[in-house]
């Protein structure tokens, strides 16, 4: 990850149409429309941001972890990675990161595996799929969707830097990411983005202290 | 000191079909990849809430891996394991790939229709996954992160993925002890990587066999394993014999 990879945006957060901070260990869900750009900003850094797009008309179709992977013969995502959906559709393609590495393959954090991962009482603790659950049941963008946890697949870290080794090892390490960083993206249709502001506190994808997220959306007709 | 399995059934798919069915807590599957380079896409999902589904990414760091193998177990999303490879003699399994789909089959190797080929038709492993679940009222929502029986995939440092061809001879083999009752889907299409440019998926054997005591044994040297263990038993506990 050379300094060369990354990409900074010109876009200017004065003419954002959307400009919103996202608390630690909270959900976010909102509709981009086509051509907008999103961005989410790592404002104290090493923060995890587990992050979902549904097509806004047609949830059925929704981001998928594997055909982002394979139809592009990559595991971590960076400028120019198309996010593409389980039929075969670009959602989102990134066009500018400031970090330079996304993880495809960690997933969301969840009270039950938790449990697994950690100790049998980290079960009270706050975790990702909370998040998810509390927003598909209070928040109208996805209560129009009308999603359930059968609408949950593997989700975006962005932030998160989870390298595979050649002999395939995997491991959660400290984060590529720092203060200010960000990662942009424009939609190919009309999205919904869901978003858990990560609340683990048992390893080191939020550096031990979960932390706010900003989140700016552009029109880029109007800007 | 070889202890006897039980033979319960066994079922042949041929190459690019597809196979779905319930496997008990207690039973030992068998994959075996009969004439070389099968790919089989498999999902698992709890047969009494089909909700709890295999989790790639549980599976995947609950266990510090990026590859499986024996001594490794399938999660499911709800912190229980579904099923541990008790047995492989391959080394290499691939769960992030996902499946060929209808547009892919049809880019790499042309098109096939029934009416011309009948059985020898070209089918993908999502139509024939979609398929499947479909029989048990699941459908696109219910598709995730698949493992990839068979098929070897490795990352370079900057996350390029490479396609290791004939990762897998005739007569090699995986057995999952089953910990939990599960509906197992397969799909034997080829894998979304492989390069051939010849339509020839390979047949996959399934044999079923009462589960040798201790088999999971084989998977407790992972401590994430044994709390996985620890909940799934919990599922099956009641008043008497509680686990």
């Amino acid at each position: 990850m050379s300094a060369q990879d990354l990409t900074e945006s010109r876009l200017d957060p004065n003419l954002a149409v959307v400009d919103e901070i996202c608390a630690a260990g909270e959900p976010w869900a909102k509709l981009v429309k086509k051509g907008h750009i999103l961005r989410i900003v790592d404002l104290e850094g090493n923060q995890a941001v587990d992050t979902l797009f549904f097509n806004a008309a047609r949830s059925v179709e929704r981001y998928s972890a594997t055909d982002t992977i394979r139809r592009q013969n990559r595991l971590y995502l960076t400028t120019g990675s198309k996010l593409y959906s389980n039929l075969s559709n670009v959602m989102l393609t990134i066009v500018a990161d400031t970090c330079g590495r996304h993880d495809t393959l960690g997933g969301a954090c969840a009270a039950e595996s938790n449990t697994v991962r950690y100790a049998l009482d980290t079960y009270p603790m706050h975790s990702c799929r909370d998040s998810f659950l509390h927003a598909l049941a209070h928040d109208p963008v996805c209560e129009q969707l009308g999603l359930t946890k059968r609408d949950l697949p593997s989700n975006i870290n962005f932030f998160m830097n989870v390298p595979v080794t050649e002999a395939g090892g995997l491991e959660f390490v400290d984060g590529v990411s720092a203060p200010g960083k960000y990662v942009e993206m424009r939609a190919e249709m009309d999205v919904v983005v869901l978003i858990s502001n990560c609340p683990q506190l048992n390893n080191p994808c939020n550096g031990y202290n979960p932390t706010p997220i900003r989140l700016l959306v552009w029109n880029p007709t109007a800007a | 000191m070889e202890q006897q399995h039980t033979h319960i059934w066994e079922e042949r798919i041929p190459g690019g079909c597809h196979w779905s069915g319930i496997v008990r807590r207690g039973t030992t599957l068998r994959l075996t990849d009969v004439e070389g380079g099968a790919n089989a896409a498999v999902l698992f999902y709890n047969q009494e809430e089909k909700l709890e589904r295999y989790n790639m990414a549980d599976t995947l760091k609950s266990q510090h891996t990026f590859r499986l193998t024996k001594g490794h177990a399938f999660h499911s999303d709800m912190g229980r394991i579904f099923c541990c490879m008790t047995a492989d003699t391959i080394g290499w399994h691939d769960t992030v790939c996902g499946m060929s789909d209808a547009g892919l089959i049809q880019q790499q190797y042309g098109v096939a229709r029934y009416q011309e080929h009948r059985n020898q038709m070209f089918r993908s492993g999502l139509d024939g996954m979609l398929i499947e679940l479909g029989k048990w009222g699941l459908g696109v929502r219910d598709v995730v992160s698949n493992v990839n029986f068979f098929s070897k995939v490795t990352a370079t440092a900057t996350g390029k993925l490479v396609f290791h061809i004939g990762n897998s001879k005739a007569g090699d083999y995986v057995d999952l002890s089953f910990e939990m009752d599960t509906l197992m889907v397969l799909s034997a299409a080829p894998h979304p990587l492989d390069p051939a440019d010849t339509y020839r998926p390979g047949p996959v054997s399934l044999a079923a066999s009462t589960t040798l005591p201790m088999a999971a044994e084989a998977c407790a040297r992972i401590a994430e394993n044994m709390r996985g263990l620890h909940n799934t038993r919990r599922l099956y506990a009641c008043g008497r014999g509680a686990a």
